[in-house]
This record gives C-alpha cells, structure tokens and sequence, in this order.
C-alpha cells in the first residue's frame, strides 16, 4: 500500500533546503509519492521515517525464493487477486509425492514417469517442477529418499515436524535450496533454528487459520520471513477455503501475517483418485495455490495442468504468441498445401487442430504479425502482401516447398491481387472467414 | 493474533429452473463468488449435465465411455442411460444429425428423436442444434412446439438469431433460451439487454459465455467469467446476473489431447484418461471461474466433478 504524497511530506524536515535538487519539501514528497526519486534522496530523512515508509511500501505478498541453479523459481509477490485486475506474475508450481516408507522400486518408478513429461509448448519448457518427499523416523532413510529426489533435478519438498530428522536430512540436501515444511504451534521454534542454518524456506502448518496466523506472527518476530503456508488437509472444503482466505486476507485486508505463497497438498486431501485431484490442481491453480502437490503426474494430467498454467499466467496486456516459421501439419511435405495464419497463439492453435481434425497435410505458415490476430494484424498493418512475401523470402518457403498454392484466411481476402503480385510463382487460393469451416474447405481443395 | 475473518454477504443471483414437477433443477442462484461456499450458506450449487447427441459416439477407443451405453441401441435407451448416470443433474441432446453438412435429418424426423428422447428422459432436458444458424432456427421452432410444457433449455440465440428463436421458444411456448456470446462481457450484456427487450423474461435466460479447452485460450473464458461474476455480485449489474452455463464437452473432446490415438502418440499413453482428464481439469476450472452448470460427456468426468461440487459445499 503506497504511502500518499502528503503522508510523505510529513516525514520531511519541511525546510525546502533544496539539498535533494528538489525546489521544496512538497515537490520532493510528490515526486517521491509517484515513485520518480528515492526517499533516500533527502539527506535529512530520519531512521524512524525511512523505517516507517518501508514497511508503508513493502509489498501485500512476498516473494519467495526457492530451489538452486537451474531449477530455482520464485513464488508469490502477486498483487492481484485476478489476472484481469493487472497480471499474475509467478505462475504456481506442480510437484508428485514420494515418502521414505515407499519401497525403492516404487520411489523408482516415480521419478522416472515423473521425469517422461518434458516437452515444449507455446515456446516454454514444460516439466513437474517439484518431488516432495516424506520422511519417517528413520533419519538416515528419510535422507537418502531426498537425496534421490534432489538427483531428480527438481526442488525437494521436506515434510517432516521432527526437528532433528529435519536437521539431519537437511544436512545432505541444504545445497538444493529446499523447502522445509512441518513446523507448527509446537514445534515452531526448534523448526525455525533448523530451517535457518540450512537457509530453508519453512513450511508452515495449523490446525486452524487462527493458530496459522499465530505461528506465522511468531516466526516472523522471530525474524523469519521466508515461509510458505500450508492450506492444510482437513477436507476439501476447508484446504479451498484456507487457501482463499489466506490469499484474500493479504491482498485485499492488506493482512500481511498472510502474504505467503501457499502449498496444497491434492495427494492426503483425495488419496488414490488422481481425476479429483487433477480437477482440484486445476481449481487451486485458478485460485491461490502455489505448490500444489499431486500422487503422481503422467501426461494425462500434465497436457491439461501445464496448458491452463500457461493459459492463466500469460499477461492479460501482451498477447501470447508462437515463432514465426513453417509448421507441417498432419505429416505435410513439399508437395502439401501452404496454408497462412498469424502468429497469435490463439489463431494458430484454433487453425492448426481444424487443419489436423481435416486430416489433409497442411504446411502452416506463420509469419511475424506482431501477435495480433488476423484483422487486428491486418488493420495494424503486420499482415500485408509485403510482410507475407518477405517472411516467404526469408524462410524459403520457395525452395523448401514445391506446391505453391498458398491459402490466405478469408478475411483479408482483400490481399490477394497484392499477393499475386508480388508472388507471381504462387497460386493464391481464398480460404474461408473463420477456422472451423477449413475442414469441408480442404476436403475440396485437393 | 488470531485471523479476522470479514464477513462477505451478496445478494443472490438470478436463477433458472428447467424441467417440470419434482425434477425440476435450478441452474444459478449462487449467493457467493464462484464456489466460495464458505462466504454464505448456499443457495443453490453448480449443475452438471451429460450431453449425447442423436448420432452414437465413436466409442472404439473409450471402452469407459461405451460400457455407460453398453446396450442400449435406440436414443431413447441411450438417452435414459445417460440421465441415471451418477451425478447427472441434467441432459443435454445435441442434434447432430441434423447438420445439413452431415446427415441433413429432416426437422420432422428430429422433432421425432427429441420427442422419444423427452419420453425416456427422467432428469431435466436441454437441448442444443447442430451449428447450422438456418437449420438450428427451424428446428427450435419445431421442437418448441413439440415439447410444450416439458421447460426445455434450448441452447443457444446469439444476436443473429435471438428473435426468432426467442420468440419461438420462450414467448411461445414457456420453454428455457441460453443467449451464446463468445467470450466477451459486453456482447453477453449486449444480448441479454436485447432478450429482456424483446420481452423474454430474466428468469427464462442462461447465459452461453463461450468456453475453450484448457490450454487453448481459456484465459480469455476465466477472465470473461471473472468479470461476469464481479458485475453481478460486488457491482450488481442486473444485465449479467443470469445463470452462466458451458459446454466443456464439446470443447475438450475436440482437441489433439482427447482425440490423438495411442498408436499416434505413444508417449502420451491411454486416450480415455486423457481425454477425461482434459474434460474433468477444464470443467473444474469453468466451476471456479462462475459456470453455474457445466456440460460434460464422459461418465467418469460427471461422476468425479459432481462429488467435487459436494465435497466442496
């Protein structure tokens, strides 16, 4: 919540000494309120007043850190409650479930169904981000578990509120930058002194939001900021609920005890049904969950999980777009069709499932349209017969592809005798207005 | 310090029932943002509908999807099948068939079909055209007709077609009209302004705000629907608080993730696990963005997202 440029302006000396290059102490609050120049600008700003103006500026939710190297994310730091307000801006991570009691074998299996799902979508990597693993009493199994995790490549996820087991498997792993959850109204203290020396971010959990709220406040003045709240696994109900709560308290009640990132864990609230639990990662990734753990993740789960993540935390300002190139479709070659769309993530994937459901090979060509759909590329002037003939130029889509018959959305059907034109060695076909008609259009083209 | 909760008190929304007698389902009429059920105690939770359509399903790959028919041959046994499936509220007939670029049934033989449909229904019925803007207005009419009395939802008018379809459905024979935008808030409050204009009831009209598969634009359906519940709930916009319906079968099944065969993608493995995972993770998501009843296909889906709405009440 931004301090005001008059609650500013009485933290100044009010002297107008011009030291800040600044013609008065009003000017220089405005400016300051507006976030042009720093408080730190006026020499004679006292500790007390930059105290206070930090924490009137700190942010409604942190921003966690967690994982190491190439598998470190940041969580939280929203200040949103819905994309459309602004944007979203660390996307929620997915993790499957270990425990040091599973056999080996199953552990094994685990991992290496988990480590199948990486394949790229949309330009982005996609793959489970997190393992969590949960100990038992037995130290040194707990941590060979972890360790197993960590050599996964993903960011371990501890459960354990033993705070000496904790120690000692944190000891093996410390290097991964994990996350320790397990500490609660009892255990808080000893959790907090063990999370620390490892620098852990710590999971918190209770059996209430009323004892949360309480923990979270004393490891806070404990000096711990570096929490993430666990939503608990009463039921379904009361896991949503807590998750809702939290997440509201923060950013609307600017509560900020609960401007933690959160982890759900889908695996105790429906064990044994990975339906319900793939619909619950879908609702709590829609709504405040920011680890959100599952039994095991397949491709069944991961193509409709990862498709609506990235779907959700795209920029509501800035369109999603795909890159620009030449894109066989339904086993194309030289001699199949070209057919032309933008290179708006939603026309392309509209146009290329009409044009596999058609079963007609397709060569789909996407040239650079600024992300724009067809019309609004067109009307910007993104999609013009210059812009397609320089992209056919640049890809040699001339050499690479011997059919040239290249259809153009029927839409800026408009551009066909500039087209002809200035492609006279291709024959320029007028498809149809909108992407669900190309199935009965290419049945009759070949 | 313990947490302070705020209390949150909205004033319910409009609701729309279909079906007759003790059959009857109220689609809409939530009191709270989409499923925050622990705002308020509820008025009414979100629906669930299976949809067939008069042609059968190409079940060869979905042995799930066809034991839930195993047996029956004709519509009328198929459709009872689907209305005793667990955790129906309610079906929707989707008359395919009649696609003049498909089998181009005759609006008599359809009206036919929907008739013994009706007959072998026991759950509230909706039903849904074939895409084709001509043939879906004469068959509205038709069946509007046909099935006086039974509080049908038809689905949909968009701006092209509301009067007439309006007008035949509702004004004259009672029945339940969805008004189709696609994904915009203002064209759904444009065409609910021109509905109640025309003199169709508020309490006669569903909203169709468009859908999508996950994965393919459906921040545009969550946002919409964010937007839509927003207006009617916090700034209590009149012309959005009608009941929002969505069909996700039709959207998730149409995509490369439920139709790619195993033998296509082997890596992707079976395709009726993904295909009802497609269906369930996009409903769930529909339900948490403001779908008040959400149409799905798959037995298993229905199943796991009515005990989802449950468990979360």
């Amino acid at each position: 919540m931004a301090l005001k440029g008059l609650d500013i302006f009485k933290l100044t000396p009010k002297t107008n000494c011009k030291e800040c290059n600044q013609p008065t102490c009003m000017a220089f609050a405005m400016k300051v309120a507006s976030g042009a120049i720093a408080l730190t600008d006026c020499p004679h700003m006292s500790a007390a007043a930059l105290d206070k103006f930090a924490s009137a500026t700190e942010p409604p939710m942190k921003t966690i850190d967690i994982g190491a190297g190439e598998c470190a994310y940041k969580l939280g730091g929203e200040t949103v409650l819905l994309r459309h307000d602004k944007t979203l801006v660390n996307s929620n991570l997915y993790g499957i479930c270990i425990s040091a009691d599973m056999p080996d074998a199953a552990i094994e299996a685990a991992l290496t169904e988990m480590t199948k799902i990486d394949y790229e979508r949309i330009g982005k990597r996609m793959y489970v981000e997190c393992v969590y693993v949960k100990c038992n009493s037995d130290a040194v199994r707990s941590a060979e578990v972890a360790v197993k995790a960590v050599a996964s490549g993903r960011v371990p996820v501890l459960d354990c509120a033993d705070p000496d087991i904790a120690k000692s498997v944190l000891g093996a792993i410390k290097e991964a930058k994990p996350v320790l959850c397990g500490a609660n109204a009892a255990n808080w203290e000893a959790m907090n002194a063990v999370a620390k020396a490892a620098d852990a971010v710590l999971g918190v959990s209770g059996a209430d939001l009323n004892e949360l709220h309480d923990t979270v406040e004393k490891l806070e003045a404990a000096g711990n900021k570096k929490l993430i709240l666990d939503v608990g696994s009463v039921s379904i109900k009361d896991a949503f609920a807590n998750a809702v709560e939290i997440r509201r308290a923060a950013l609307k009640d600017g509560d900020r005890t609960f401007g933690y990132p959160s982890i759900v864990n889908l695996a105790a609230l429906a064990p044994g049904d990975l339906v319900t639990q793939a619909a619950l990662a879908s609702i709590f990734t829609l709504r405040y969950g920011s680890i959100i753990l599952m039994e095991r993740i397949g491709y069944a789960e991961a193509l409709p999980l990862f498709g609506l993540r990235q779907n959700i935390y795209t920029d509501p300002q800035k369109p999603m777009r795909v890159t620009p190139g030449l894109y066989p479709i339904g086993g194309a070659n030289e001699n199949s069709v070209c057919c032309l769309t933008v290179d708006f993530a939603l026309s392309y994937f509209i146009v290329s499932g009409e044009i596999e459901r058609s079963r007609v090979p397709v060569n789909l060509l996407i040239p650079d349209a600024g992300g724009y759909s067809v019309l609004t590329a067109w009307a910007a002037g993104k999609l013009s017969a210059s812009s397609i003939a320089k992209f056919i130029q640049e890809f040699e889509i001339d050499t690479k592809i011997k059919n040239h018959t290249l259809i153009l959305p029927g839409k800026v059907a408009v551009l066909k005798g500039d087209l002809e034109a200035k492609l006279p060695d291709w024959k320029i076909v007028v498809g149809p207005n909108e992407a669900i008609q190309l199935v009965k259009f290419l049945s009759t083209i070949n | 310090m313990p947490f302070i909760k705020k209390p949150r008190t909205l004033k319910p929304l409009g609701a729309v029932s279909i079906g007759t007698g003790e059959r009857a389902v109220k689609i809409g009429g939530g009191n709270t943002l989409p499923l925050y059920f622990f705002d308020a105690k509820l008025s009414n939770p979100p629906a669930v509908g299976v949809e067939l359509t008069d042609t059968a399903w190409d079940a060869a790959e979905l042995p799930l999807l066809a034991k839930a028919y195993e047996g029956a041959a004709t519509l009328a046994e198929r459709v009872a099948c689907a209305a005793n499936m667990k955790g129906v509220d309610f079906v929707c007939l989707r008359l395919e068939g009649a696609d003049p670029g498909g089998d181009n049934l005759s609006v008599e033989e359809c009206v036919k079909l929907a008739q013994e449909a009706a007959a072998a229904c026991t759950k509230p019925l909706c039903i849904a055209g074939c895409r084709s803007e001509e043939k879906d207005v004469e068959l509205f009419k038709a069946l509007a007709a046909a099935l006086q009395g039974q509080n049908v939802l038809f689905l949909s008018a968009k701006e092209e077609d509301y009067k007439t379809i309006g007008a035949a459905t509702v004004l004259a024979y009672g029945h339940k009209v969805a008004g189709e935008s696609s994904v915009d808030i203002n064209l759904a409050k444009q065409l609910n302004v021109l509905m109640t204009q025309l003199g169709i009831p508020k309490e006669s009209i569903v909203m169709n705000l468009g859908g999508a598969a996950v994965g393919y634009g459906f921040e545009y359906v969550s946002s919409t629907m964010d937007r839509v519940k927003a207006a009617a709930l916090e700034q209590d916009d009149a012309m959005l608080q009608m009941p929002v319906i969505t069909q996700v079968a039709t959207e998730t099944w149409a995509v490369k993730e439920s139709m790619a065969s195993q033998a296509d993608m082997p890596e992707w493995g079976d395709l009726e696990q993904r295909g009802i995972q497609m269906e369930t993770v996009t409903a769930a998501a529909c339900l948490a963005s403001g779908s008040d009843a959400v149409i799905l296909r798959h037995p298993v889906a229905v199943d796991k997202i009515a005990a989802l709405v449950a468990a979360l009440i």
